[in-house]
C-alpha cells in the first residue's frame, strides 16, 4: 500500500462518469461498492486486510492518458483519477481470470456462478479438480485476526496448497471454525470428530458463538463473551465483535467484580442441577445418539432453539418413535432415593408435544405416574385418547444393538411390562431421558455461607415442613423454589411468593425482634480473665481495660451459651437455658 | 429383671434435636433410655451437665451436635469436641468407661443416625452395667 | 466480755494450717488474749476425754483443719460438732478434701498397697501391713479404721463456715478471728476469709484473648512474670479459683493450683477448669486437638488437685472401690 494513502484529506475522483469524492486512501472497491456498482470477488473479506489476489475485482483506472488494469480490493482512491468498472478490457480480464479460476475448480458452485455471471461457462484450460481457490483469506483470519497462525501457504506456483504445518493436526488450532467461516468455496469445513452433536445441515446449525444472550429469558436481556469458546480469549486475537460494536459496548478487558450489597434479608432461590445420566450407562446416554436428557429435548423443542422448534434427530429426520424413559436417576436406591416429582408430569407434556409435532409413536415407560397438581389427571385421561403408549416398567436398557429386523438402526428399549407381565424389546428412533432433579452445584458452600441445614436428599432444609415452609434456621433468611426440593413451576411460584412476602414484612415493620436467648457477664462476679473473648463466633463479647470485665453486646449476641459453658468463674449466664434451669432437666430426667 | 440404662441426651437446638425430632415424625423405633434435654448450641454444654447427669443417677451421657462446619452458631460444635476430648481424660481417670460419654454428630436429617447411635450406646452400657453401682 | 472459747483440731491434714495459724506471730498472743483455748493438739496437752467431758455447745468456735480420712477423724467431727456453737472447716482439706482427697482416685487396697509396699523408698520384707485390732500380751491395741474415701468436714457434720486455702492465708485467719471475737459474722454456710471473685481479679499480670496451641509445664518452662500464664499455655486455675490469698503463687512465677476453691457460683471446680481451658484450645481439627491436650499431664488431678472429695464424682468409679 502506498504512502500518500495514510495522508488525510477528501478526494475527487470519477467512476463510471458518476463523480464522487472519498477520503484518501479508501480502497477503490469500497467508493465502487458504495455508489452501488457490482464488482465480483472472491478473496475479500472485511476482516482481512486487502490482498488483491483473485483478481476478480480487476477494474480500469484511467489518469490523463495512462489507463491500466489494478485490482479494486487494494487500489486507494486518489484525486482526480477515473474508474472504469465495466469497459471491455475490464470484463475481458474478469473473464480470464473466471476462465481460469474455473479451469481449477470447475465443482465449486461459488466459482461457477460468478463465472457464468461474466458469461463464462466453460474454460478452455485444462479441467483440475480443486476445491480450494488459493485466496488465502483464512491464512490471513487464522494468522492476522485469531491470532493463532496454524494454516499456511507451501510450495509455490502450481503446487501451491493451504495446509498447517507439516500437514498434521495443530496444537495451536483452537477449534474457532474462522477458517471455515470466511472460505468463500466452503473447501474448509468443521468436521465433528465425535460424531454425537446435533448437526443439521439444511439449518447451518454451527458451532454456538462465543457471544451472544446466553439464553432466552435471561436477566438483563444481555450478550456476555464466554470466555471458554472466545477466540480472544485463548489467542489474544480477533476482536472482531468490538470492531462491529457501534455503541463500543464490548470492552474485553472487563474483568468479575464483587460487589458488596448490605441486605435486611435473603432470599436462597439458587434452584436445581439435573442428573447427568451419563452415570447410568445402561441408557446410552453420551455413547448413542438420538439419546437425549429432558432439558436437552426441551430445547430441541424450543422455538427459538436450534431447530427452530422441529423435533428431528441427528441426521435431520423426523423421529417416527420416541421412548420417555420416565425416573432416571430419582426412585433410585443407586442415585438419589427421592423423586423427583416433575418429571412425570413433564413426560406427558412432551409425549403431547411429539405426538402433536411429528405424530411420532410415543412409548411412556413408567414407575408409576404422578399426576397430583390441579388438572394434571385430565391431562393424563387425555393423553390415553391421544393414543401414547403408557407401559409399566423401568426401562432396564438403551442399546443400538438389533436382534429382529426391525430393530436394525434404531435404539431398542428393553423393560420388562408389569401391565402384562413380560420382557418386551422396543425400537425407537429417539429416546429422552427423564432425569432426577438434584441439588444445585455449590449447594454446599451457599449452605454454609447462609448458615442453613439440608436434609438427607442436600436439599435445603426448612424450618419447619408445615408451620414454616419457607423460612430457615437463620433469621433473615428464606427459601424458594427447588432449592428446597424438586417442585414444579405453580409450587415454585406459591413459594417464592411467600418467602418474598415474608421478606418484606420484616422490611415494611422497619424493625427486627430478636431472640431473648442471649447471655449475660454479672460484672461482679467477672475476673476479667478474657477467657471467653475468643470463644464467641459474633464477637459480641468485648473486654473494657479499665473495669477489667468482659461484657456482652445484646444485640449481636446469639444466645449459643458457648461463653456460658466455658466461664471459668460462672459469671456468664445465659437467659434461657441457663445453668439452674439445665440442672434442673438433667435432675428430672434422672430421676 | 433386666437392667436398663438412663442415658441423657443433651441435644443442640438446631441438628440433633431436630434430627431426634425426625426419627420420631419418621417412626423410627428405638430405644427408649434416651432422656432429651434441648440446649441451644453443643457449645453450651458445660463438663458440669455431664457429670452432673452421671451423679445423679444417669447411666450414660450423649452429646449431639450438628456436624462440624454446619454449626448454626459457627463453631459452637468445635468447643464442644475440645472440651470433650479434655473431658474424654478426666473421666478415664475418674474410672468412667468411654463407652458411658459420647459425643456424636447428628445432623437434623439423620433421624435414623441418631436412632442407632441410641442403640448402640444403650446395648454397650447395658452390657456394662448401671454407673451408681460404681461409685463410692 | 467473756473470753472466746477456742478450740482448733487437725485431722487428715499435712500441718500447714496450724503452722498458719502460729504464722501470725506475735498476734498469737493477743489471741490469748482474746480467747480460752480448750484444745489444740499439735500446741498444747489436751485429751479427747476433756472435750467428751464438756457440756454441748461449750466451744463457741472450732478451727477444724483436714479432711476426714479414717474413723479417728470422724469421731473427733462429731464430737467436736457437738460441743461447738460454730464450726469452721479451716483449710482446703476440711472445705474440699484438699491433697489427701486426691486419693480418691485410688482404693484404699491401692493406697496401702502403694505406702507399704510400692514407694522407692519402702523395706517391708515381711509385708507388715497396719491391722485395726491386735492382740499383744498387755491386751487388745486399736487403730482407727481407714476409710475407703476421703470425705470433706461437711459430708460428715453440718459446718457453719468455710476458710479455704492451703494454708489459709494468715492476715486472712487473723481477719476471721477478729470478726467471730466481734461477733461479726456472715450468715452460715459461707465462705470466710475470701473474697467473691476469681483469682484474675488480684492477678496484676497482663491479659489478653487467649488461644492455646501448646501446653507448658513449669517443670521445664520457665514464664514470663509479665503475662498471664495461661496464654503462654501454662494450666493456671486461677480463673476458676476463689480469690483471696492475694495471688502469691502467680506472683512467684507460679501457676494458681486452685487451693481456694471455687469462685461463688461454681459447683464443680475441675469441670469448670477443664471446659475454659479446652474452649481455647487454638485447633478445629481432632487430631490437633487431640495432640493439644495430650501435652496435659494429669488433667484430672490438675484441675481437682483440691477439690475431688467435693466434686460431683468424688473419686474414681471403679467396681473395686465401691
Amino acid at each position: 500500500m502506498q504512502e500518500e494513502t495514510k495522508q488525510p484529506g477528501t478526494v475527487t475522483l470519477n467512476v463510471d462518469g458518476i463523480s464522487t469524492t472519498a477520503d484518501r486512501g479508501t480502497p477503490l472497491l469500497e467508493v465502487i461498492r458504495g455508489l452501488g456498482i457490482n464488482v465480483p470477488t472472491l478473496c475479500h473479506h472485511p476482516l482481512v486486510e486487502p490482498y488483491g489476489v483473485c483478481r476478480l475485482c480487476t477494474v480500469e483506472v484511467v489518469r490523463g492518458r495512462r489507463r491500466r488494469l489494478v485490482t479494486s480490493c487494494n487500489y486507494p482512491a486518489q484525486d482526480g483519477i477515473s474508474v472504469l468498472t465495466g469497459s471491455d478490457r475490464v470484463l475481458k480480464g474478469r473473464r480470464m481470470i473466471a476462465e481460469l479460476l474455473l479451469a481449477r475448480c470447475p465443482d465449486v458452485k461459488e466459482v461457477s456462478e460468478i463465472a457464468r455471471s461474466l458469461g463464462v461457462e466453460k474454460s478452455r484450460f485444462p479441467a483440475a479438480d480443486e476445491k480450494c481457490v488459493l485466496c488465502g483469506l483464512c491464512v490471513k483470519v487464522c494468522r492476522d485476526v485469531v491470532g493463532a497462525g496454524v494454516l499456511t501457504f507451501e510450495s509455490r506456483g502450481p503446487g501451491r496448497v493451504v495446509t498447517t504445518a507439516y500437514g498434521g493436526s495443530s496444537d495451536r488450532c483452537i477449534d474457532c471454525g474462522a477458517c471455515a467461516q470466511v472460505c468463500p468455496t466452503g473447501h474448509i469445513r468443521m468436521v465433528d470428530e465425535s460424531g454425537l452433536a446435533v448437526h443439521h445441515e439444511e439449518l447451518l446449525l454451527g458451532p454456538n458463538k462465543a457471544i451472544g444472550i446466553p439464553f432466552m429469558q435471561a436477566v438483563p436481556a444481555v450478550p456476555v463473551i464466554d470466555r471458554e469458546t472466545c477466540i480472544h480469549f485463548k489467542t489474544g486475537g480477533c476482536g472482531v465483535c468490538s470492531e462491529a460494536c457501534e455503541k463500543q459496548a464490548i470492552d474485553h478487558k472487563a474483568q468479575d467484580t464483587f460487589v458488596e450489597i448490605e441486605v435486611g434479608s435473603i432470599v436462597a432461590a439458587t434452584g436445581f442441577k439435573p442428573f447427568d445420566p451419563a452415570a447410568m450407562a445402561q441408557y446410552g446416554y453420551g455413547r448413542l445418539g438420538n439419546v437425549m436428557t429432558a432439558l436437552e429435548f426441551e430445547q430441541l423443542n424450543n422455538a427459538s432453539g436450534p431447530t427452530g422448534g422441529k423435533i428431528l434427530m441427528t441426521d435431520g429426520q423426523q423421529p417416527e418413535s420416541v421412548a420417555l424413559i420416565h425416573c432416571v436417576g430419582s426412585r433410585d436406591k443407586n442415585h438419589h432415593e427421592y423423586c423427583s416429582r416433575v418429571c412425570s408430569m413433564m413426560a406427558l407434556k412432551y409425549a403431547h408435544l411429539i405426538h402433536e409435532k411429528t405424530g411420532a409413536s410415543v412409548y411412556d415407560f413408567f414407575i408409576d405416574l404422578r399426576c397430583f397438581g390441579k388438572g394434571y389427571e385430565e391431562f393424563y385421561n387425555r393423553l390415553l385418547e391421544e393414543g401414547v403408549f403408557f407401559i409399566r416398567g423401568r426401562a432396564a436398557e438403551v442399546s443400538d444393538f438389533a436382534i429382529y429386523e426391525a430393530e436394525r438402526g434404531k435404539l431398542v428399549v428393553r423393560c420388562e411390562d408389569t401391565m402384562i407381565g413380560i420382557l418386551r424389546r422396543i425400537p425407537v428412533d429417539m429416546v429422552v431421558l427423564m432425569t432426577a432433579l438434584t441439588p444445585a452445584a455449590g449447594v454446599e458452600s451457599v449452605a454454609r455461607r447462609l448458615n442453613l441445614s439440608r436434609s438427607k436428599d442436600g436439599f435445603f432444609l426448612e424450618q419447619h415442613p408445615k408451620l414454616a415452609p419457607v423460612a430457615t434456621p437463620t433469621d433473615g433468611v428464606f427459601i424458594a423454589g427447588a432449592c428446597q426440593g424438586p417442585k414444579d413451576i405453580p409450587d415454585s411460584v406459591a413459594q417464592a411468593s411467600a418467602a418474598a412476602a415474608a421478606a418484606i414484612s420484616l422490611s415494611v415493620r422497619g424493625q427486627v425482634q430478636i431472640e431473648p436467648v442471649t447471655c449475660k457477664v454479672d460484672p461482679e462476679r467477672c475476673a476479667g480473665c478474657r477467657l471467653c473473648n475468643t470463644l464467641c463466633p459474633f464477637t459480641a463479647i468485648t473486654f473494657d481495660a479499665g473495669e477489667r470485665v468482659s461484657s456482652i453486646n445484646d444485640a449481636t449476641c446469639k444466645g449459643c451459651g458457648t461463653c456460658a459453658a466455658a466461664c471459668p468463674s460462672s459469671a456468664i449466664e445465659a437467659r434461657h437455658f441457663n445453668d439452674r434451669q439445665v440442672l434442673a432437666e438433667i435432675e428430672g430426667v434422672c430421676a | 429383671m433386666t437392667f436398663e440404662p438412663k442415658i441423657v441426651g443433651i441435644l443442640c437446638n438446631w441438628c440433633s434435636y431436630t434430627g431426634a425430632d425426625l426419627a420420631g415424625t419418621a417412626r423410627i423405633t428405638y430405644a427408649p433410655n434416651v432422656r432429651i434435654v434441648r440446649v441451644m448450641c453443643s457449645g453450651r454444654v458445660d463438663p458440669t451437665f455431664v457429670l452432673h447427669a452421671l451423679r445423679g443417677g444417669a447411666d450414660g451421657v450423649l452429646i449431639a451436635g450438628c456436624h462440624p462446619g454446619d454449626c448454626h452458631y459457627q463453631a459452637g460444635n468445635y468447643k464442644a469436641m475440645r472440651r470433650y476430648e479434655l473431658l474424654k481424660r478426666v473421666l478415664d481417670q475418674f474410672g468412667v468407661e468411654p463407652a458411658r460419654v459420647r459425643l456424636e454428630w447428628v445432623s437434623a436429617s439423620e433421624g435414623e443416625r441418631f436412632a442407632s447411635i441410641v442403640n448402640d450406646m444403650t446395648d454397650k452400657i447395658r452390657a456394662l452395667g448401671p454407673f451408681k453401682e460404681a461409685q463410692g | 466480755m467473756a473470753k472466746l472459747k477456742l478450740a482448733l483440731y487437725w485431722a487428715a491434714a499435712c500441718g500447714g494450717c496450724d503452722v498458719a495459724v502460729l504464722d501470725i506471730n506475735e498476734r498469737i498472743l493477743k489471741v490469748a488474749e482474746l480467747a480460752d483455748l480448750l484444745l489444740w493438739p499439735v500446741a498444747l496437752d489436751f485429751k479427747y476425754r476433756h472435750v467428751e467431758a464438756m457440756p454441748d455447745g461449750h466451744i463457741d468456735v472450732c478451727l477444724f483443719n483436714g479432711a476426714v480420712r479414717n474413723s479417728e477423724n470422724e469421731h473427733v467431727a462429731r464430737l467436736l460438732r457437738k460441743k461447738s456453737k460454730v464450726l469452721v472447716a479451716f483449710g482446703s482439706c476440711a472445705y474440699m478434701g484438699g491433697i489427701p482427697g486426691l486419693a480418691n482416685f485410688f482404693s484404699r487396697r491401692e493406697v496401702l498397697q502403694h505406702v507399704y509396699s510400692d514407694t522407692a523408698s519402702t523395706v517391708n520384707p515381711g509385708g507388715t501391713v497396719p491391722l485395726e485390732k491386735v492382740r499383744i500380751p498387755a491386751g487388745e491395741l486399736e487403730l482407727p479404721t481407714f476409710f475407703q474415701r476421703v470425705r470433706t468436714l461437711d459430708q460428715v457434720v453440718l459446718v457453719d463456715y468455710y476458710l479455704p486455702g492451703c494454708p489459709p492465708v494468715v492476715d486472712q485467719v487473723w481477719a476471721v478471728i477478729e470478726a467471730i471475737a466481734a461477733g461479726n459474722l456472715p450468715p452460715p454456710g459461707s465462705v470466710v476469709g475470701a473474697s467473691d471473685s476469681a483469682l484474675c481479679d488480684e492477678c496484676e499480670r497482663k491479659k489478653d484473648e487467649k488461644k492455646i496451641k501448646q501446653f507448658r509445664s513449669v517443670a521445664t518452662y520457665r514464664p514470663d512474670p509479665e503475662t498471664c500464664l495461661l496464654e503462654q499455655g501454662v494450666i493456671c486455675c486461677g480463673p476458676a479459683t476463689r480469690a483471696g490469698c492475694g495471688a502469691k503463687c502467680v506472683k512467684a512465677n507460679m501457676p494458681c493450683r486452685g487451693c481456694y476453691g471455687p469462685p461463688p457460683g461454681v459447683t464443680d471446680q475441675g469441670a469448670k477448669m477443664l471446659s475454659a481451658v479446652a474452649s481455647v484450645v487454638d485447633s478445629d481439627d481432632p487430631a490437633e486437638v487431640e495432640r493439644i491436650i495430650s501435652q496435659i499431664q494429669d488433667p484430672a488431678g490438675t484441675f481437682y488437685r483440691f477439690s475431688l472429695p467435693s466434686s460431683l464424682l468424688n473419686g474414681a468409679h471403679r467396681k473395686e472401690i465401691a
